[in-house]
This record gives C-alpha cells, structure tokens and sequence, in this order.
C-alpha cells in the first residue's frame, strides 16, 4: 500500500552562468498521509516554497530537477510527460500562493477563476463547478455567496480573497492541497478567520495538506506533523507536540525563541536618559486627511480624523491598527507626502508646512521615511554606496573621500560589512536590504524616522534582528522612530508608546506598559487576543472568547458618526456608541483610551452581558454597510 | 467610468484648442506676407491694402485668430490663394485617398500584428519568436523610404509586376486599384506592423512574469489559454495605446510614402501647402491631422479603462 503522497530525496538546482549547479534542495524525503496536514517550516532561503511547488512537478524558469522521486499515489510525476504533469495541477494536487491579492488575475471574474480549473480538467461542467463553489462560499463563510462569483477581485477585501483561494484550490477536490504562507501578509485577526475556515474546510473534505510558513505559532494550530527545513535539507521532523514541545535540533530551537510573544507589559526594555526625552519632537494637533482632494475643507475620502500624537525626542512610538486604519496615511502626512485638510504639525516647536514641497531643505532632512518593501525602495541599478552617498552629498554637502568615510560608518551602524558599497540590491538578501533601506535615512542624520512595516514581509528570525538593530540604533543616535505595523508583539518589544489606530481614528495611546495592561480598549484587547500563541489548541480556545465572536467576523468601516469599531465590538451600548463620539479618558498620567464605558466596565468587560447587534450575521460585510449607513 | 470618459474628451477639446492657437501662431511667423505672394512683386500699395482689408488681414493677430476658429468651427476652411478654390473640396479629395490607404492598412495591420506578436509570446525563444523579433527589429531600423524605394525598384523597375505610381482613380476596377494601392499599402503594412508586433509581445511576457500567471499554470491551464485569456486582457491598455499612434500615423505621417508613389494623399496636399505659402491650406490640413490624433488617443483611453474592470465597476 503506497502512500497518498511521497518526496524522496528530491534535488533542485540552479545554474551559475558557467553552468555550475547551485544545489537549492539537498535530497528532501518526507511522506503525507491521507487526511494528514504536514508543516513545512524555515525561513526564506530555506527551499520551502521551492518543494512546495515541486508537489506539482513544477520548478520556476533557471531550476531544474536532477534528482529524487515525487509519488502521487505512488507514481513519480517528475518522471511524467508534460501533458500528464498539466492534468495533475489543480486536479490532483491544488495550490493556495501566498499573497492572494497578486494571484487573483485582476481582469477575470472570480467565479471563473475559482471553477477554472475543475472545468478545464473536466472533472465538473460549468454549470456544477458553479454549484460546487458557491457551496464553498458558503463553506468558508464568504459573504454574499450566491453572487460573489460574479465580481472581480478587487470588489473583495484582502481576508475575503484569501479564502476565496482556498476555494479556487478546493473547487476540483484535490488529494493534496499546498498552502504556501497562505496567512504571512494578513492582519492577526484575518489571519486567525482565515485559519478557521482552512481548518474546517481541510477536516471536511478530508484531503491532505502541506502547509508552508516560517510561523511556528501558527503551524502549532493546524499541523499534525512538521518538517524541519535550513538550506535545502531537513533538519528535523516529528509530530506537531513532539517538535513544539521537545524540539531537538538546535534550528528547530532558534525558530521557537523567534516566535513573536504575547503582548503583555513589561517587555520593552527602556533606555536610558542619555538623550534629553523630555520635549516633543514631532506633533499632530487635530489633524484630518484623507485621499480624493478637499471640498468644503474635508477630504472626499476621510482617512484619519482629529489625530493628536505627540512624539518625544528619541523615543520610539508604535502605531499599530489593522490595514486600512490609516497607519500608513499617518506616517505620509508626516512626511508631507500627503498634505493634511485641517490640522499642524510641528518639529522640535516649529509648524512644518503641510506639503513636502514647501518645507525646507533642512526640514525634509529631520523627517525620513523607510518603505515598508526595500526591494523596491532601492534603486536596483545604483551600488549601494552610491544609495547611501546621495543623501549624504545632497543634506549635508559631503563630497569625495568624506562621503566614503560617512557611507563606511553607515554600513558599519547597520551591521554591514564595508564591502557592501560595491555591491547592488540585488546581491543582498531581504534582510540586508532593509538595513540598508534604513542606513538611507539615516544618512541623512535625521531627526525622527517613519518606518512603515520595516519587518512585515520578514521572516521571524530576520526581523527580529532588525528589531535588535532599531534597538541600537535609537539608543545611539537619540533618532525618534515612528514605528508602523499591525504586528502587535514586535511594536511591544520596543516601543516607548503606543498609538492603537482604529478606522482613523486613535482609540487609545499612551506609554507602552499602560496600553499592553488592562484596561484596555476593547479593540486592542481584540488586536492582543489575536496573536498567535506557541500551544497545540490555541486556535480553538480563542474562538471560544467572546470578543473574537463579533471582532472577527467584521472587518475596518470608517464611519462619519459614533464610535467606529461600533459593530465590533462586544460591550457597545446601542444608542450611545453608535450616535456620539466616544469621550476620551484617561486612566493613568498620559494614557488615553475612547470609549463610552467606564474604565470599572472595560476592566470588567467579562461581565457585560453581550449585546445582539442586529443586522449581524457571520462574515457578512455587506450587512454591516446597510447597518452601519441605517445609523 | 463615465466621469473619467468625460474628462478624457475635455481634456482631448482642450488639447485641440491649444493645437489651434500654436497652428495659428506658427503659421502667422512663416515668413512672407500674403498678400505680397499672391498679387506678386508688381501689386500698388492700394492693392495689397485692399486685398488685406478684404481677407481681414490688417485686423490684429487675435481678431485673426478668433475669426479663422470661427469660421472653422462653423465648417468654413477659407479659400485657397491659388485660384480661390475653397479649401474644403482641396481638401475632401485627398482625405478621402488618405482614410482609404490607411482603412485598408489599419484592417490589414492591427488583426496581423496584435495574432503575429501573441504568437511570439506564446513561444519565446522558439524560431517563431526568434525569427519575428529578429525580422521586426530589422524592419523598425530600415528607415520607410527605403523600404518603398526598394520596392519600386523591385517590383515596379526589375520585374514590372506593379505600377510606380500609386493612383485611384473611381473608374478603376477593383483588380486595377489593387494593383494600384499593393505597394503603397504594403511599405506601410510593414512599418506599423513590426512597432505593434514587438508592442504586443513584449506586453504580454511582462504580464507573464506576474504571480497570477504562475497560479494559472499551477492550475494546470493550457499555455494558449493562459495567454489569450489570462496575460491578453491585462495587456490591452498598452497596445490600444500602440495601436492608436500608428493608425494616427498613417493619417498624417505617411508624407514619405505617398511622395515615392506619387500618391495623393493629405499629407502631400499639406506639404504642397507649405511650398506655396497657402496658409489657409496649412491650418486647415495641421488641425485635421492634430484631430486625428486627439481622437484616435482618446478612443485609446476609453479602450483601456473599458477593458480595466477596476476602473469599469468600482467597489
């Protein structure tokens, strides 16, 4: 009796130029059973996604396969003819990529994209791979079912897309499903919606999956089994509790101290007061932006509403929120990149004109942006002593052998080798591109730097190298960080304060202590809950929270009246947070939270009775907007 | 959607009247004075008088202006200083000779070009693609007038096949026409097509390297069907935008072309124009060829954001 699906000692290789093989994967066997879910985990670099599509004979153009045995059903597929190879994908063996927004083809219906394939391998005619995908919808808890096919990908939400891969994968009842990283770009809590509906969708259909991520966290929550991967070959492998609980190698155990912890306070480690601390280096007063041009001075497009932030020299503030909060347009209108409609801004005492373009010279050089993507941040036809040198010349006038000596003590702050000057973008990898991304501010010997999602698209052990570098680096040069991301722990590990963005608007901010320690606001005690935790059955646990119930089943809606995380959250009074503008209180020196409830009933939050929001069903966004436009 | 197809066409009577006013202006600087051209080196001052004030040219250069876009607006082009003629049956004539050389290219072409360089998509750096590559880049480099000179050397002098001279005349019968327009029509087959051939394929292989069109092979999808159905539709944009320059340049570009085959066309009627000193002839022919532009970029546009649904059926 074969098994369902077998890798043994497969081999991929590049070719140099010369014709040289570069070996990616070193002789990999590992088996899946039926009704089995495998992890395969490592960071990038370590040949994952590469074996994953290997699953379906398939290698990106420059690979090829010298060696090894991939068996479906105990036929090896790499051996197969083209014709044979083609009749596999999608049908035996189906594929869910990693950023769904880039794998859905933007100019095609949904509905075809997700019955293409069991239509084109003809195991179901149009018109029952329709039948069969509106009952995944419904499967997956997608909003709309009967008419979501109809729409194009970008009438959906990011989340929304996500499971319609999973049923894209699913349509043709594949033995093996590959999920490669197919939660690393989402929120915590779309990732902790997309989880459950996998982990349904898997046990009912009962077919097997490989399931690839570099998050130990969230492999403990779906995997029966995990293979071990470091530079093309396995490491280690054993069932889930046995490599979670007991694990041996010590990669394994490299892995397990980078997974993000839980929130709480006191992990950030405070610096000393080398730095005058005290006076503010950055401030927002009541500022309003927003995207669409300003009619009656508001924007057609509110983003942010009445923000008051106010940054202190060389401190390090955290701005977290889900996407499309309004992180990211925060950090813009402090750069000028986007002009605010009301409101000032003020460094170090002084207004700054609201566009980039009217402020001077010396004032762009105190304010540095640092992209969230280095790749394409940096210009991939410049060295990168000449990305570092420009900003050198241009602010501070530096020319010739001074430039190189300022270029070489950069490389040297950022913990790269001086060698690096000479080399491109493309020769680094994705974590010494980020640190040259912010070696490029800080060239400019700025006062405050607003990094948006530096460590996002990092792997765990990668970014938090990154995160040791931001580390040091505020503690020598007394440079203000304004650190973006939805990443709750990482901003937690470092952070002075944090500013908790909901829909626009911030619902509490205050030292980072305060803010990670009850009370909290009902959203940031959805956004703490949601991490995951390094423990078999954390998942399921957490859906049973009552906060999860409502928090995660809806998504961002910026709303002009009321409190906006309203139809999410589980203690709002009908009548009251809905209607008025949450009061701002403060329960400590310097914290701030909005919210209509005392601090005694969102400590005890618990204890509210849950309130039945109508119009509520599961997932269904669209509810939410009639809902939310009926107030 | 429709806002946006609104703006495109203000934004193409914008770019229309700002044409005017440069047509008019850089007509005005040519040097020489009318009136002088037409009535000769022997006119009295009486006479160049009464000749400005009758064509309104003593009037200042803005009066001018609005009078000239006046009258074009309501259709009158003015009259020709040879012999009076009016300028719109100079024109019809040769408009008409224009739009059938470049309706029957355009028909010919774009079907040709936009099949030919999805075939080299489809098969790069198989001998299909090579060959293509290879025979559109020779053909980009090798400037039209060698081309038609070739030709006429080929067919017309060596082998005698086909006329020299490329005439229409409405009495010809179909095969004599054909044999009329063959040379003219295929020099200018030639260029459009190698620049929209090259246009599409490389519009499609840089969909190709998308992440969507790796989940489609991953799906098992056909590598026809990948292409047609999945890279095509999200290059349209690019090669409308391709296709709409050169058909506006078979409209107004082809002066080359139809001075080797001694075709008349507008372009030659424009360049006749600019040899006389017949302004009025000039401005009317500069704004029909600036017309055809705007309008064949604006249907472009509209193309390219039919074709996007993002912008076809918002959120």
């Amino acid at each position: 009796m074969s098994e369902l699906f077998e890798i043994d000692n497969l081999q991929i290789q590049a070719r140099k130029e010369d014709g040289t093989p570069i070996p990616i994967v070193k002789g990999v066997s590992f088996k899946v059973k039926a009704g089995q879910v495998v992890a395969l985990i490592g960071e990038s670099g370590s040949g994952k996604s590469t074996i994953s599509m290997a699953t379906m004979a398939y290698c990106r153009p420059g690979l090829e396969f010298p060696g090894g045995e991939v068996r479906l059903h105990g036929k090896n597929i790499l051996a197969m003819d083209p014709q044979d190879q083609r009749a596999i994908r999608g049908n035996n063996v189906a594929y869910l990529a990693q950023s769904a927004a880039a794998t859905f083809n933007p100019a095609i219906t949904i509905g075809e994209q997700v019955t293409e394939a069991a239509v084109l391998h003809g195991t179901l005619n149009q018109e029952d791979a329709n039948k069969r995908a509106v009952a995944l919808y419904h499967a997956l808890e997608l909003p709309d079912p009967e008419r979501l096919g109809r729409r194009y990908p970008h009438q959906v939400s990011g989340g929304q897309l996500q499971r319609l891969m999973a049923a894209m994968a699913l349509v043709s009842s594949p033995d093996l499903l590959v999920l490669d990283e197919p939660t690393t770009a989402l929120d915590v809590t779309t990732q902790i919606e997309v989880l459950k509906a996998f982990k349904k969708v898997i046990r009912e259909e009962g077919s097997a999956a490989i399931y690839v991520t570099h998050d130990l966290a969230v492999v403990a929550q779906v995997a029966d089994h995990i293979v071990v991967l470091y530079s093309g070959e396995v490491q280690e492998q054993g069932p889930t509790e046995q490599i979670i609980n007991n694990p041996k190698h010590p990669y394994t155990k490299r892995l397990m101290a980078a997974v993000k912890p839980t929130p709480i306070a006191g992990m950030s480690e405070l610096v000393d007061d080398r730095f005058d601390r005290d006076k503010p280096n950055i401030e927002v007063r009541n500022m309003t932006a927003g995207y669409g041009g300003i009619v009656d001075g508001k924007p057609v497009i509110t983003v942010l509403r009445d923000i008051n932030v106010k940054i202190k020299n060389s401190h390090v503030v955290g701005v977290i929120g889900e996407s499309g909060c309004g992180k990211s347009t925060l950090a813009r209108v402090m750069a000028g990149l986007l002009p605010a409609a009301k409101g000032e801004i003020f460094l170090d005492g002084k207004e700054l004109a609201p566009d980039l373009k009217d402020r001077s010279r010396e004032e762009l050089q105190k304010v540095q942006f640092v992209y969230q993507m280095a790749d394409t941040a940096l210009n991939p036809r410049q060295q990168i002593g000449d990305i570092l040198g420009r900003p050198i010349e241009f602010y501070r006038g530096l020319k010739g052998k001074q430039r190189r000596e300022e270029v070489a003590k950069l490389l040297q702050l950022v913990e790269l080798p001086i060698e690096f000057e000479t080399r491109y973008p493309s020769e680094l990898s994705g974590g010494q591109k980020q640190r040259v991304n912010m070696a490029r501010a800080l060239a400019a010997e700025p006062e405050v730097m607003l990094c948006d999602e530096v460590t996002s698209a990092l792997d765990s052990i990668v970014s938090s190298n990154v995160i040791k570098l931001l580390q040091k680096l505020r503690d020598k040069t007394g440079v203000s960080f304004v650190f973006i991301s939805h990443d709750l722990s990482t901003v937690g590990s470092f952070a002075d304060e944090i500013v908790v963005l909901y829909a626009g608007r911030v619902v509490e901010q205050g030292p980072v202590d305060q803010v990670l320690s009850p009370p909290y606001h009902p959203y940031t005690r959805l956004l703490i809950s949601s991490v995951p935790e390094l423990r078999v059955g954390w998942l399921e646990e957490t859906m049973q929270k009552r906060e999860m119930a409502v928090g995660i089943a809806r998504g961002v809606e910026i709303t002009d009246t009321g409190c906006p995380f309203y139809n999410r959250c589980p203690i709002a009074i009908e009548g009251t947070c809905n209607v008025e503008t949450a009061p701002t209180q403060e329960p400590h020196p310097d914290h701030f939270i909005s919210c209509h409830r005392t601090m005694e009933e969102i400590t005890e939050a618990e204890n509210i009775p849950q309130k039945v929001l109508h119009g509520f069903e599961k997932a269904a966004p669209e509810g939410d907007k009639a809902a939310a436009a009926a107030h | 959607m429709q806002r946006m197809v609104i703006e495109r066409i203000l934004i193409g009577i914008v770019t229309l009247w700002v044409v005017s006013v440069l047509v008019f202006v850089m007509t005005s600087m040519l040097p020489g004075d009318v009136a002088q051209i037409v009535l000769g080196q022997s006119a009295t001052p009486e006479s160049l008088a009464a000749y400005r004030a009758e064509r309104g040219l003593d009037q200042p250069r803005v009066f001018q202006y609005f009078a000239w876009l006046g009258n074009m607006l309501t259709g009158d082009l003015g009259t020709s200083k040879a012999g009076g003629a009016t300028i719109s049956s100079l024109i019809s004539g040769r408009l008409y000779n224009t739009m059938i050389l470049a309706a029957i290219v355009a028909v010919i072409a774009v079907p040709l070009s936009v099949a030919l360089g999805l075939m080299a998509a489809m098969y790069p750096g198989t001998w299909i693609d090579r060959s293509l590559t290879f025979g559109t880049l020779a053909l980009i480099s090798v400037p039209e007038f060698f081309i038609a000179t070739f030709m006429v050397l080929i067919f017309a002098v060596n082998l005698g096949w086909l006329p020299a001279i490329a005439r229409v005349a409405p009495e010809d019968t179909f095969w004599e026409s054909a044999r009329g327009l063959a040379m003219p029509l295929i020099t200018l087959i030639i260029v459009v097509a190698a620049q929209m051939i090259r246009m599409t394929r490389a519009g499609i292989l840089n969909v190709m390297n998308s992440p969507y069109i790796e989940m489609a092979i991953l799906k098992g999808v056909r590598r026809k069907r990948i292409i047609l159905r999945h890279a095509f539709f999200n290059t349209i944009g690019p090669i409308v935008n391709v296709i709409a320059l050169n058909l506006a340049y078979l409209v107004s570009g082809v002066v080359i072309v139809e001075t080797i085959f001694a075709y008349p066309g507008l372009a030659k009627l424009m360049i006749d124009g600019v040899q006389t000193r017949d302004l009025p002839l000039v401005q009317a022919t500069a704004m029909i060829f600036c017309g055809t532009y705007v309008i064949l970029i604006i249907l472009a546009d509209v193309a390219a954001i039919l074709a996007n649904p993002r912008l076809r059926n918002p959120k």
